[in-house]
């Protein structure tokens, strides 16, 4: 069993189906990307795994419940944090928000409320900002508090929807190497679009057009051969490797795909 | 004006800007940082069809106003649920259904022709002991629900998809703060009336948020500045025989006004 097991799953908003047959199966130790072109179900795949949505067939188990009833394994990081910058809130209230809603004081936060919300913050490195308004931050760094909302409650899954799409390029990397290092105790899933720079700091790819495939790229030099001489692929390269199977097996010999159908 | 705090009826009057502004503030800001400000004037102008109610069945206003309000509010929350995309369609409509009805239940009230303009502008100058009760109350209400699920609110405000998976009862909440909203622009229209609700719903408002740095400080501030340009508002009525509701707007506008340019001059320099 691995921490999420996905097994057939198939689903449709109304008639057309957005995912088709589904099988994926995360480790702990996985840093997995899920990538894939806009529309190809990549947010659709998300909410399943969150239980915001239900399969209509198969079934998505987290740590082997279903994900509403182990919502506190998971901490998430939804998709556009941009919105609401003008809302009067602070950094360390935000964070606060993601504790789950069980124990808890007759009023307001407990010490050990704030003080886990300040832990989640020196973890992002954003401790000094704990008094700051949200909308004062940069989009890095508001990004930063929000992983530390996530990492509130202790999740033992970090599920990061987009994380980078409105950073400049360094404070991209700097978002990858907080999740790189946040990688060896928490299994991470980031949907991206990114894909030239997450496929650097992932060990698992999925690739997710209606269907979905899946490979192992934790060793670099196997999977991508013009990765080992330094240089860059372009979008279309990688997304020609990874998005079909028969391209990996038949015409670029040299790759071991481990594909799962 | 010393002498005028004497009078039973101006002191009534203060006591009410007073509760009414704290009131307001509170849920202002609510209604301001969900972006709700035009279903507040739906709810506000459905209202008078709460008004008409009462005055057909012979009921306290308040408890006509309060009951239809609610309703509005609750149906607001229950359509919202179904056809989020189409509510501005939903409030345009509850807002002129509403005040249909109270004018057409007010024409077929037989031998009643108190004037109607006093619930449009306001009258605060006809607060009763009873009216002081229960703004008082409601305001106790409000305040006890923010130091119980302030935190509730606040998640449910600032992300509410978020606050879903953390386990917050987000229906719940937002239905809370359209009822407590709905109740609130009630009191109010005795104050401003119901046409200058909105404007006494989020011109403090707007001052406070640019002052504060949490939901509970832009509150208590504009709750603190409502209370201000009410009471400025009335004595300025008093002194010069101008409409209180009125008064208290204009007042209202120019405060919103200097701070603004204090804010330029300000950001300038």
């Amino acid at each position: 069993m691995g921490v999420i097991d996905v097994t057939n799953v198939s689903f449709a908003y109304e008639k057309d189906l957005v995912l088709e047959n589904i099988s994926l199966t995360v480790e702990k130790e996985d840093f997995l990307a899920i990538i894939g072109p806009n529309g190809g179900g990549k947010s659709t795949f998300l909410k399943l795994m969150l239980g915001i949505l239900k399969p209509n067939k198969g079934t998505v188990r987290v740590l082997g419940k279903e994900p509403s009833k182990n919502l506190s394994h998971i901490g998430y990081v939804p998709q556009n944090t941009n919105v609401n910058t003008d809302f009067p809130i602070k950094v360390i209230e935000v964070v606060t928000m993601g504790h789950v809603g069980s124990k808890r004081p007759l009023f307001g936060y407990g010490q050990d409320e704030i003080a886990c919300a300040m832990g989640a913050l020196a973890q992002v490195g954003m401790e000094a900002y704990a008094d700051y308004k949200i909308g004062s931050l940069s989009g890095g760094q508001r990004q930063r508090v929000m992983i530390a909302r996530a990492l509130c409650a202790h999740p033992s899954i970090l599920i990061l929807d987009e994380p980078t799409a409105s950073i400049d390029v360094a404070g991209q990397r700097d978002i990858y190497e907080l999740l790189k290092e946040l990688s060896k105790s928490v299994t991470i899933i980031v949907v991206s679009h990114d894909i030239s720079v997450i496929l650097e700091y992932a060990n698992k790819a999925a690739h997710i057009n209606k269907t979905l495939s899946y490979h192992d790229i934790s060793n670099k030099e196997k999977t991508f051969p013009s990765h080992a001489r330094g240089e860059h692929f372009c979008e279309v390269e990688l997304l020609q490797m990874l998005g079909s199977k028969s391209s990996c097996d038949t015409s670029e010999p040299g790759k071991k795909w481990r594909t799962k159908p | 004006m010393i002498e005028a705090l004497s009078y039973g009826f101006i002191q009534h009057a203060l006591i009410a800007g007073v509760l009414v502004s704290l009131a307001s503030g509170i849920i202002g800001s609510l209604i301001v940082v969900n972006r709700m400000v035009f279903l507040a004037g739906g709810i506000a102008h459905a209202s008078y069809g709460g008004i008409g109610m009462a005055v057909f069945l012979g009921l306290p206003i308040f408890l006509g106003a309060s009951l239809f309000a609610v309703a509005a509010a609750l149906l607001v929350s229950v359509l919202t649920l179904k056809k989020r995309e189409r509510i501005d369609t939903f409030i345009g409509l509850i807002w002129a259904v509403g005040m249909a009805i109270g004018v057409i239940l007010i024409d077929i009230t037989p031998g009643y022709n108190v004037d109607m303009m006093s619930y449009l502008f306001g009258s605060i100058l006809a607060v009763s002991s009873e009216d002081l009760y229960f703004m008082g109350a409601l305001l106790g209400v409000i305040v006890a629900v923010m130091l119980f699920w302030y935190r509730d609110i606040l998640a449910v405000s600032y992300d509410s998809e978020y606050a879903a998976l953390r386990g917050v009862n987000v229906r719940l909440f937002y239905t809370l703060i359209l009822i407590l909203s709905a109740l609130t622009v009630v009191i109010a229209i005795k104050v401003v009336g119901l046409i200058l609700v909105i404007a006494m719903l989020t011109i403090p408002v707007y001052i406070a948020e640019k002052l504060s740095n949490s939901l509970a400080q832009m509150m208590l501030y504009s709750g603190l500045i409502a209370a201000f340009f009410t009471l400025t508002g009335l004595a300025v009525s008093y002194a010069y025989n101008l409409t209180s509701g009125a008064s208290i707007i204009v007042i209202s506008a120019l405060g919103l006004g200097l701070f603004l340019l204090i804010d330029k001059v300000k950001r300038v320099s």
